[in-house]
């Protein structure tokens, strides 16, 4: 985090274990760089991410949230945990507007386990994208109610 | 009567094929002798940096292995061991071996390494290839299976030192070379190569000139754990090159020192080698590859290829180097070469050498001792149809003795080997092994938590960018752990043992390791635990190499704070660990095969051999496969049609084998062990089958061109089609134009075809056998006519066959004018444009994927590679393994490959099949939901949910809840996330355990 002054993001980021971690893993294999920003979670599937722990992860501090898992239609390890997902993140975007956090800052992608390349991309961009929208609102409340 | 077999395996040679071997052996019943000249076992690919295609590190992929043979309880590791004599036969060997003297008590000796320390001799470091020195007495590098250290007598001079510091009282000097006996089955040969010895090509003056070394030295010298800890620089001054040459095929293709044949994997080692010399380097670093042909045949490996020359900036230069002389002053060294028939001299500071591969030194003696045969090249002869088969019933090959051959092919092969060794002793299965106990689980339902933290250096991987020492100290601090220490390899097999150590001193209760991806090693660590007495999910690892130091390599900084943070979020993670218990399931032995070519068949034929059932589906009215296509072979040692029939035959004779012809699988469901699929017949009835494995087999076709006129022009064919005229006597011409790499390594399908050079070559050389006087030209890209196919297109050159090089720049052209067909090309000797009229076109076309293989992978839930061909569980050490357990994958399915490599891999998923099959039991993995019954309201939302069936409601005291069949429950955690009374709780993924790691992951921790 270079610049001594700026807003460096905290991204939390669940993978699946089977796709994403794996594409997480292969950026690394390959030497990929991409910013230091993001927090990996490994959990089984995308399908396990219950709304509430990104709610949590706001709640927490966490700037961006991103939500991996395999690709849609059929690469789910566990048949369609990518579909249901797919739903709760959906719905999720749409009710953190009601709460006042930019829908931006979750963010849902499908990385394979040969997508190095996209992993390292989708965390450049996101941190990136963060960097313009600023610290998570959560945080400022946080402060002023203090 | 025949003797009474053996159900036993001794497998000679410890490399990573014979640890593949014996690893399959082991975990089917059998006892294994693993039997190594040197004084441990890892091979070659122990001294590698990386692997190619994937730039995976060697030894990383390796030790889990090296660690997993060293403590098989069914495999008895024996090295300093020479095989000295054989008698019996196949089923019931005696073989006599000498052990030679390590002047240590094996047993006695912990590897503690003080004796190393205060040794005041210095020797030549063999594994560091002489690049460094090392002490008299020495284990050969610091992972070494077995940890136990050896005296090289040659250089010791008795001063007694390592006898008087020695705590175990391990060394005796006067230990004398012993002879020990074996019994057993059978035998499997992995010897193994040797490098070829530089100093014979004098014009490139290794031995003279210091900065000039061979590609095994220079793999030595980007290990991190080697003589210049991982830094490019020239032995002559230590100063960091900035212009590197490396010169292709030394010691191979080379008819004057007689090594004819292409030692099939220094293509890509010297691509690999290029490439991460530049990652080990300060930028620029020019780097350029002087090669004859680019042999880059395998899966994906033209993808590198083509990244070397485009990402990576390698530069390539097509040509047989001439000599190299030296600058007296500076030691920088002088290229000379003729590129485009024009001589150029170009100084570089640094020449590698990529030396080929040479049969093992002692494979005269080896071959006499157990009475197999040689080639002309004095590596094992095999033949197409029985590649891992020597000509001695009952010994077995596999790996680079039967030629050379990269790591995948080689564990391919070792696992095959293992399916033919475990046919010979199959009645015999379980009688000589031992089950794996483990201590009684300690109870720590009552404990505070208390953590310990292993954090790993990984050679420079891990702690060449983050501050591990830092990370340590950081840990130490954080609630509940008790003790945190750094491993400069935490997998290696003696921290194995410091950390179960360390678990007894400290009564540690939850286990961490900061290290590489849970996805490779978290298996290797949960069994230290439980060795430790703790159940092994109070284990939890976080990634701080694939996901940390190897992203950031710029920003040391910050790449230490995220390992902190990261070790922080797992140890809150880790606090709420709790002890699972992993279900038994039953194994139905039976196996389903998808495909009926070659590979389907001997598949089938290997695993009824051992007293399995198959189901073999066949979508076509017939067996066979592609091999019905296929008239005489390139190697001429066996009939394919005869061949084809009499597999046909035993596969229809054996009553183990169900065959389904006209048939497809419609539906696979279960889980391994436990699969139940549907068969859909020609009839259109719908077959159950219950089965507890399956195997791909689908095969791959000849592409169709749309190049060169082929379906508007009767003289344009492609290389099957003039295989049939040639075999059915039909054909006619004069002239004949074979144009390479239609289909193939262009932007479509970017990855080499890899057999068309060969088919290219058989029929060229075809048509010469009957019309020596019809002029052929082939032209290419570049020929890749790898291990002994060399031989082959040496012949064809020599009997007049014309081989023009082209590229992509300009392609050649066909085309029709007044009833002529017309082809031109670039003639780059003429250096002129060539049109001639030949009387046939012979497209060699790529080879494509079964376009079934989307509907299957679907199905089966496994992956593809963008090309269409099924992806492996991973291209170097599980090459017909899917991530899916229980799934495996064989022949031109995986990729396009020869008969005698697609019969291989048929057989490796044989023995891979056979470690599940030959079991009546499976362990299952503890990670399932759990239904809190008080919490359940009975809502049936989660049994709506679970794809696989695994959530049945039942009646709990005149309340219905949900309740989880273990066995069907694969942990995805889907239902636990749907709960709305939260009743349902996911094993080692709790939401508590989520919830806290995310939290640890954001806030710090006041220390």
């Amino acid at each position: 985090m270079s610049e001594k002054n700026g807003f460096e993001p905290k991204i939390i980021g669940f993978l699946c274990n089977w796709c994403s971690y794996a594409g997480a893993d292969l950026a690394g294999v390959s030497r990929i760089q991409y910013p230091p920003n993001i927090r990996i979670i490994r959990v089984m599937c995308s399908g396990r991410i219950d709304p509430a722990f990104v709610l949590e992860a706001f709640k927490d501090g966490a700037d961006g949230v991103l939500v991996a898992g395999c690709h849609l239609p059929s690469d789910c390890h566990y048949i369609s945990g990518n579909f249901k997902a797919l739903r709760r993140i959906t719905l999720l975007k749409k009710a953190l507007a009601e709460f006042g956090i930019e829908p931006e800052r979750l963010r849902l992608e499908w990385i394979s386990a040969s997508e190095g390349d996209k992993f390292a991309t989708v965390v450049r961009d996101m941190t990136e994208q963060i960097k313009k929208l600023g610290p998570n609102p959560f945080k400022e409340m946080e402060v002023k109610s203090q | 009567m025949a003797n009474q077999k053996i159900g036993a395996v001794l497998v000679i040679g410890g490399g990573v094929a014979g640890i593949q071997a014996s690893l399959d052996l082991a975990d089917s019943g059998f006892k294994v002798y693993l039997a190594d000249q040197a004084p441990s076992i890892g091979g070659v690919m122990a001294q590698l940096d990386k692997t190619f295609p994937t730039n995976d590190c060697s030894m990383c992929i390796l030790s889990p292995k090296l660690v997993a043979a060293g403590r098989h309880p069914n495999i008895t590791v024996l090295t300093n061991v020479e095989v000295a004599g054989l008698n019996g036969e196949a089923g019931s060997f005696e073989v006599k071996l000498r052990k030679l003297s390590r002047y240590i008590i094996e047993e006695k000796c912990n590897g503690c390494g003080i004796c190393a320390q205060k040794c005041p001799i210095e020797a030549i470091d063999t594994f560091n290839e002489g690049l460094s020195n090392r002490s008299a007495i020495y284990v050969e590098y610091p992972q070494a299976v077995p940890l136990k250290y050896k005296i090289d007598r040659e250089k010791c001079i008795g001063c007694g030192t390592c006898y008087e510091v020695c705590k175990a009282k391990a060394i005796t000097y006067d230990q004398k070379d012993s002879e020990a006996t074996l019994k057993v089955g059978s035998i499997i040969l992995a010897p193994g190569f040797e490098v070829f010895d530089a100093k014979l090509k004098s014009e490139y003056g290794y031995g003279r000139y210091p900065n000039v070394v061979t590609s095994i030295e220079f793999e030595r010298i980007l290990s991190a754990s080697g003589p210049y800890g991982g830094l490019v620089l020239r032995p002559s001054d230590g100063e960091i090159p900035k212009k590197i040459a490396f010169i292709q095929c030394v010691g191979s293709r080379d008819y004057q020192l007689g090594n004819n044949y292409c030692s099939a994997a220094c293509c890509m080692y010297g691509m690999k080698e290029a490439v991460i010399a530049k990652e080990h380097t300060p930028p620029p670093l020019n780097a350029k590859i002087f090669f004859m042909d680019m042999r880059s045949y395998g899966k994906e490996f033209d993808a590198y290829y083509k990244r070397a020359q485009g990402e990576w900036g390698i530069q390539f230069v097509r040509s047989r180097v001439a000599g190299i002389t030296e600058d007296p002053k500076t030691q920088n060294l002088f290229v000379h070469y003729v590129e485009n028939e024009t001589p150029k001299t170009e100084e570089f500071e640094m020449v590698v050498l990529s030396v080929g591969m040479q049969p093992p030194k002692n494979a005269e003696k080896l071959a006499e001792s157990l009475g197999i045969k040689l080639n002309a090249y004095k590596f094992c002869e095999t033949q197409a149809f029985s590649p891992t088969e020597t000509s001695k019933p009952g010994v077995f090959v596999c790996g680079a003795f039967s030629g050379p051959k990269d790591i995948p092919e080689s564990v391919a092969q070792a696992s095959a080997a293992a399916a033919k060794a475990m046919e010979v002793i199959a009645s015999e299965r379980g009688t000589e092994v031992a089950v794996k106990e483990y201590p009684p689980e300690r109870d720590v339902s009552l404990e505070e938590p208390r953590i310990g933290v292993f954090v790993c250096h990984c050679g420079i991987n891990i702690g060449g960018v983050v501050n591990v020492p830092e990370v340590v100290e950081y840990a130490r601090k954080l609630p509940n752990v008790v003790f945190a220490e750094a491993n400069v390899y935490t997998c290696s097999e003696d921290t194995q043992k410091l950390i179960k150590e360390k678990i007894m001193e400290n009564k540690l209760n939850r286990v961490i390791v900061a290290s590489c991806t849970p996805r490779t090693h978290e298996p290797l660590f949960k069994e230290t635990v439980q060795e430790a007495g703790l159940n092994p999910y109070l284990f939890e690892m976080t990634n701080i190499r694939d996901q940390c130091s190897w992203v950031h390599m710029h920003d040391a900084k910050e790449a230490t704070e995220k390992a902190k943070d990261l070790v922080r979020s797992i140890v809150a993670k880790a606090k709420l660990l709790a002890p699972l218990k992993k279900p038994l399931i039953n194994v139905t032995p039976v196996a389903l095969v998808i495909g009926g070519g070659v590979s389907g068949i001997t598949a089938s034929l290997s695993l009824a051999d051992q007293g399995f059932e198959v189901h073999l589906v066949e979508k076509e009215p017939e067996l066979g496969g592609q091999l019905r296509n296929i008239n005489y072979l390139l190697e001429k040692d066996s009939d394919p049609k005869e061949k084809l029939s009499s597999l046909v035959e035993a596969v229809t004779k054996n009553d183990k084998i169900r065959v389904y012809k006209n048939a497809e699988v419609v539906d696979v469901y279960g889980f391994v062990g436990n699969f139940k699929s549907k068969i859909k017949q020609k009839n259109g009835e719908e077959k159950e089958v219950e089965h507890g494995v399956v195997i791909v087999a689908t095969g791959a076709s000849e592409y169709k061109p749309s190049e060169y006129l082929y379906g508007k022009d009767p003289r344009v064919v492609t290389q099957h089609e003039l295989e049939e005229k040639l075999a059915s006597g039909t054909f006619e011409a004069k002239t004949v134009v074979m144009i390479q790499c239609v289909g193939a390594r262009n932007d479509e399908r970017p990855n080499c075809a890899r057999i068309c050079c060969g088919q290219a070559i058989k029929n060229a050389l075809k048509i010469k056998e009957t019309r020596s006087e019809t002029e052929i030209y082939v032209l290419y890209k570049d020929m890749r006519a790898y291990g002994f196919k060399e031989d082959y297109y040496r012949e064809a050159a020599i009997k007049g066959v014309i081989f023009v090089n082209y590229d992509d720049e300009r392609k050649p052209q066909v085309k029709a004018e007044n009833g002529k067909l017309l082809a031109s090309f670039w003639e780059p000797v003429l250096n002129e444009q060539v049109e001639i009229e030949p009387d046939l076109v012979v497209l060699s076309a790529a080879t494509v994927p079964n376009p079934d293989n989307k509907k299957l992978a679907d199905m089966l839930k496994v992956p593809l590679t963008k090309d269409g061909f099924f992806l492996e569980a991973h291209m170097k050490l599980r090459p017909v393994d899917f991530a899916t357990e229980g799934v495996f994958l064989c022949g031109m399915a995986h990729s396009p490959k020869y008969i005698d490599e697609s019969i291989a891999q048929a057989c490796a998923t044989a023995a891979r099949a056979t470690t599940i099959l030959s079991k009546k039991t499976l362990e299952m993995e503890g990670i399932v939901a759990n239904v809190s019954e008080d919490l359940c309201s009975g809502c049936r939302i989660c049994e709506y949910l679970c794809p696989y069936g695994a959530v049945e409601m039942k009646d709990k005291e005149g309340k219905t809840v949900a309740h989880v069949l273990e066995a069907l429950c694969k942990g995805c955690g889907a239902c636990g996330t749907a709960c709305p009374t939260k009743a349902i709780i996911m094993g080692h993924f709790t939401t508590e355990e989520i919830l806290a790691q995310v939290k640890a992951a954001l806030v710090e921790v006041k220390i």
